[in-house]
């Protein structure tokens, strides 16, 4: 089944002082029209990078995707492969089909520029509108992600707003030339959690009445319990374990995936005299590069010979259940 | 520094190619000079006037000056006064500045009458500054060196400021002050060794500007008597004669711009190597 | 906003000052009598007496010291020894082609340098941005007066393209003048180049690695448009900075270079009133100069009000 985004064995190469490396290999993943799939993973895991090579965006001229493909079905109903597209195609793609937003809304938007015009100008690129009618979009996009008096605040410059209101402006940008897939790489961490619902909630909503696809990255357990429909789980550049959400968090197979569960505070199993003991994952996540056998291995309980020797295939467990573990059937 | 460091240094900042280029340059440019009696193929003040605005030839390589005079023996001896009093200028504004700059950051009460002092003298141009420093001084090789270490003073402060600033709140200078270590202790040891990276590029760039502005100055009239070859005195005689001979000033002004150009590459290569932000960067 | 400015003329005001101060007691170090010195040889003690009965030479020097500031604040910079006429308006003649000469060096030396420090950036690392930056020291590293000789001697002498030397006949027109400008700025340009050259790079780098220039790649905008509008668009500041503080110090700064092309400015006043130790005018003309760096530096921090909104409101 195809979905909207269908990334296939992604491998992401850069060229640094020592040499090549490896960040992201073996990188599958779906994302289906009008649903969330969540990429899970620890920072340094490749979720970033593998968002940027969706998006076209990695930085230049050091890295490059060097494998697997990247289909995407667009609004004309043709699909395309954006690992291998162009760079000028690429970019009538960005802002129009896939939308991104990013962790940082205090940096995310330009300083100089009022927040009306910066979501006007890729309203006009996109859908050639002219100046006036342009700017008509922009105040509406503010008002559909809910800023009060969105009229007025299209003229404030960045620095005239909260951290909150950025965040929504940059999804207003993202959501102005009705994007087909919104890439939203942990936009509510910086965010206070009362905020973090806000937008949560916000993202929620518009997919659902936009019918659009969601790639939604984030470090935190707990909002993929709350937004994704997926959950792709990645691991030192790896992906390590997919599945729905709700049979993720029933009956994780991955040591990995498992030890994330457990470290999630409501899931803390009740110590003695009561007092509930977080968990932690003992160790670093390994330099992709080095890996030898099971990337995770070094940081398993129940790693054995096997696992230090050689690297494990992705397996599938049922419809839409991906485990890479030597050992998922045992454990 | 060990041996093995000062090796490791070398290997890191000669790593761009240009940057050892520049600085094979510069070394065999000093040695010329300081070799100068050895080297120079004529006397720089044997005067030959049948030979006077000879063009440049096997004998002459770059020609003669209206005296007759060999300019090559001539620029490299001039190198001589100019690279000397460039180094003089250094060493001079480094002393004043180093030593102003940790005055003003690490006391609090001279800080304000060291900066202001140091914006007065900016707000001149450099140029403007050594020449009034020249007139109220007198013209001479030693007061050219006195005005122009007054002019680049400000710019060392400024850097050596900066870093104390920065060097000061720094757990480690902190933590010796609560063990009693002195002030003076303070200042020279840990706070100079931490500043030391940026007064140091801070050195070849004002080597470079000081070789430039001693030519400008003796070009003025205003610097180092005629009668002393250097690269500026050497342009400033030759002028009247570039039309007939282009080469009395086209030579000893190649001179200045390729001291100055390899100064500035290594100070470059030395800012790169040291600062680690711009190192990234790249 | 008012606490601001007023702490900014307030600063101004310190660094005129102290440039005063300075400029006061540095000429008393000069060797020689300043009144002796008017008078020349010729002149009798008597003379010489009375010229310093007249100026206050004869009162103790921080008399003479608290009288001169108290003129300088007046507006009154003193009477050139040689010229036969106050130092102000022997400035305001020389003004002209000091101003013109600016002028046009700055504007060279902008449009060598942003354009390449751009590229520098945009393409870092690359053979270009190599070739710039050596350009750039190699600008910053040529004497102006040497560069001068040269193209006076290449250009006007053998081909004849430009005027050797001077600002014209008394009374040519404008074109006229300006055309003897025309290398003389190029010298200026090219040299003065070197640092906006660099000053464009660096801040373009800063720039470029922002968030929100990669939000503005993830809106599909073009490169051009994202180096052009989004990245000088922050660039500004700092460049607008170099720029100004560059101009600022060549209306002080083409001493050499107005020396070098003969033209009659307030360098080559300040070059013969060192010659002829004129010691009023070189004070006056230091004065002058410092006022004119810091007026600009007051007029960039104005322009940073309209350029970046963040100072604005």
């Amino acid at each position: 089944m195809a979905g909207l985004l269908d990334i296939a064995s992604l491998e992401v190469r850069f060229r640094t002082e020592a040499g090549e490396v490896t960040p992201v290999s073996g990188v599958s993943l779906t994302v289906e029209a009008g649903r969330t799939t969540a990429l899970v993973g620890e920072s340094g895991s490749g979720k970033s990078v593998t968002s940027l090579a969706v998006m076209g965006l990695l930085p230049r001229p050091s890295g490059r995707i060097s494998g697997g493909s990247v289909h995407f079905a667009m609004k004309s109903g043709g699909a395309v492969d954006l690992a291998s597209l162009p760079p000028a195609e690429m970019r009538k793609l960005r802002g129009s089909e896939i939308a991104m937003i990013f962790q940082e809304p205090m940096t995310s938007l330009n300083p100089v520029l009022t927040v009306g015009e910066q979501i006007a100008e890729q309203v006009r690129l996109h859908m050639g509108l002219g100046s006036a009618a342009a700017m008509r979009r922009a105040e509406d996009m503010l008002g559909l992600v809910e800023i009060p008096d969105a009229r007025r605040r299209a003229t404030d410059y960045p620095h005239q707003m909260s951290g909150g209101m950025r965040q929504r402006v940059m999804i207003a940008l993202a959501m102005s030339c009705n994007p087909r897939l919104l890439i939203a790489d942990e936009p509510t961490t910086a965010l206070d959690v009362t905020i973090q619902a806000q937008i949560l909630a916000l993202i929620d909503k518009l997919r659902r009445e936009h019918d659009m696809g969601v790639l939604f990255i984030t470090h935190n357990l707990g909002v993929v319990a709350e937004v994704a429909d997926a959950v792709t789980v990645m691991y030192a550049g790896e992906v390590v374990e997919s599945a729905d959400v709700r049979t993720l968090f029933r009956a994780p197979r991955h040591p990995y995936t498992r030890a994330l569960i457990d470290c999630l505070p409501a899931r803390a199993a009740a110590g003695p005299g009561g007092r509930r003991i977080v968990h932690s994952i003992p160790g670093t996540v390994a330099s992709a590069a080095s890996a030898q056998g099971c990337r995770f291995a070094p940081r398993c309980n129940h790693a054995t010979a096997p696992c230090h020797a050689a690297p494990p295939a992705l397996e599938r467990n049922e419809a839409a259940h991906l485990i890479r573990c030597a050992r998922w059937r045992d454990l | 520094m060990d041996l093995a460091g000062i090796v490791l240094f070398f290997r890191r900042l000669f790593r761009r190619k240009l940057v050892l280029f520049a600085t094979l340059v510069l070394a065999l440019i000093v040695v010329l000079a300081v070799l100068a009696p050895l080297v120079a193929p004529y006397s720089p003040t044997g005067m030959r006037v049948a030979n006077r605005l000879k063009p440049p030839s096997g004998i002459n390589w770059f020609g003669t000056d209206e005296f007759g005079r060999d300019v090559l023996s001539r620029i490299i001896y001039g190198g001589r006064a100019s690279l000397g009093i460039g180094m003089a200028v250094v060493i001079a504004s480094m002393l004043a500045g180093t030593t102003l700059g940790l005055l003003a950051g690490y006391f609090r009460t001279l800080d304000g009458i060291i900066m202001r002092m140091v914006d007065a003298m900016m707000s001149l141009p450099d140029i403007l500054l050594a020449i009034f420093l020249v007139a109220v001084l007198g013209a001479s090789a030693g007061n050219v060196v006195l005005a122009l270490a007054i002019v680049y003073t400000p710019r060392v402060v400024r850097v050596v400021r900066g870093s104390t600033l920065v060097v000061r709140e720094l757990p480690f200078v902190e933590a010796a002050r609560t063990i009693g270590v002195s002030t003076w202790r303070i200042l020279t040891r840990h706070i100079l060794l931490n500043v030391a990276s940026p007064i140091l590029v801070q050195a070849t760039f004002i080597f470079a500007y000081a070789v430039l502005a001693e030519a400008g100055l003796s070009f003025l009239g205003a610097g180092v008597p005629p009668e002393i070859p250097t690269w500026g005195t050497m342009i400033a005689t030759g002028q009247q004669y570039a039309d007939q001979a282009v080469w009395v000033v086209l030579f000893p002004g190649l001179a200045i711009v390729l001291s100055a150009l390899c100064l500035q590459l290594l100070g470059d290569g030395l800012r790169d190597m040291l600062d680690p932000k711009l190192r990234k960067a790249l | 906003m008012l606490v601001a400015i007023a702490r900014r003329l307030a600063g101004m005001l310190a660094v005129m000052f102290i440039v005063a101060t300075m400029v006061f007691f540095l000429t008393r170090l000069a060797p020689g009598d300043p009144a002796s010195l008017m008078l020349g040889d010729q002149a009798t003690a008597a003379d010489v007496a009375v010229l310093r009965a007249t100026y206050g030479l004869d009162q103790p020097l921080l008399v003479q010291y608290v009288l001169w500031l108290k003129e300088i604040a007046s507006g009154n910079l003193g009477q050139s020894i040689f010229l036969q006429r106050p130092v102000l308006q022997a400035i305001a003649e020389r003004a002209e082609p000091t101003f013109f000469l600016a002028l046009f060096s700055i504007l060279i030396a902008a449009l060598i340098g942003i354009p390449s420090g751009i590229a520098s950036a945009v393409w870092r690392g690359d053979r270009l941005d190599q070739a710039v930056s050596a350009g750039a020291m190699l600008a910053a590293s040529i004497p102006s007066f040497w560069l001068g000789l040269l193209l006076i001697q290449f250009l006007s002498v053998r081909l004849g393209w430009f005027p050797v030397a001077g600002y014209g006949d008394p009374g040519a027109s404008l074109g006229m003048r300006l055309y003897h400008l025309v290398l003389p700025a190029t010298v200026l340009g090219i040299v003065n180049s070197a640092l906006i050259t660099r000053f464009t790079r660096a801040s373009m780098l800063d720039v470029l690695s922002e968030d929100y220039i990669r939000t503005a790649r993830a809106k599909g905008i073009s490169e051009a448009r994202i180096v052009l509008r989004h990245a000088l668009g922050n660039a500004l500041v700092p460049i607008i900075t170099v720029v100004g503080l560059t101009a600022a110090l060549l209306v002080g700064g083409a001493i050499i270079t107005e020396t070098v092309f003969g033209l009659p400015g307030i360098g080559n006043l300040v070059v013969s009133a060192v010659l002829r130790r004129d010691y009023p005018v070189i004070q006056g003309a230091l004065i002058v100069i410092a006022g004119i760096y810091v007026i600009i530096n007051f007029a960039i921090d104005v322009i940073y009000t309209l350029v970046d909104p963040r100072v604005r409101t």
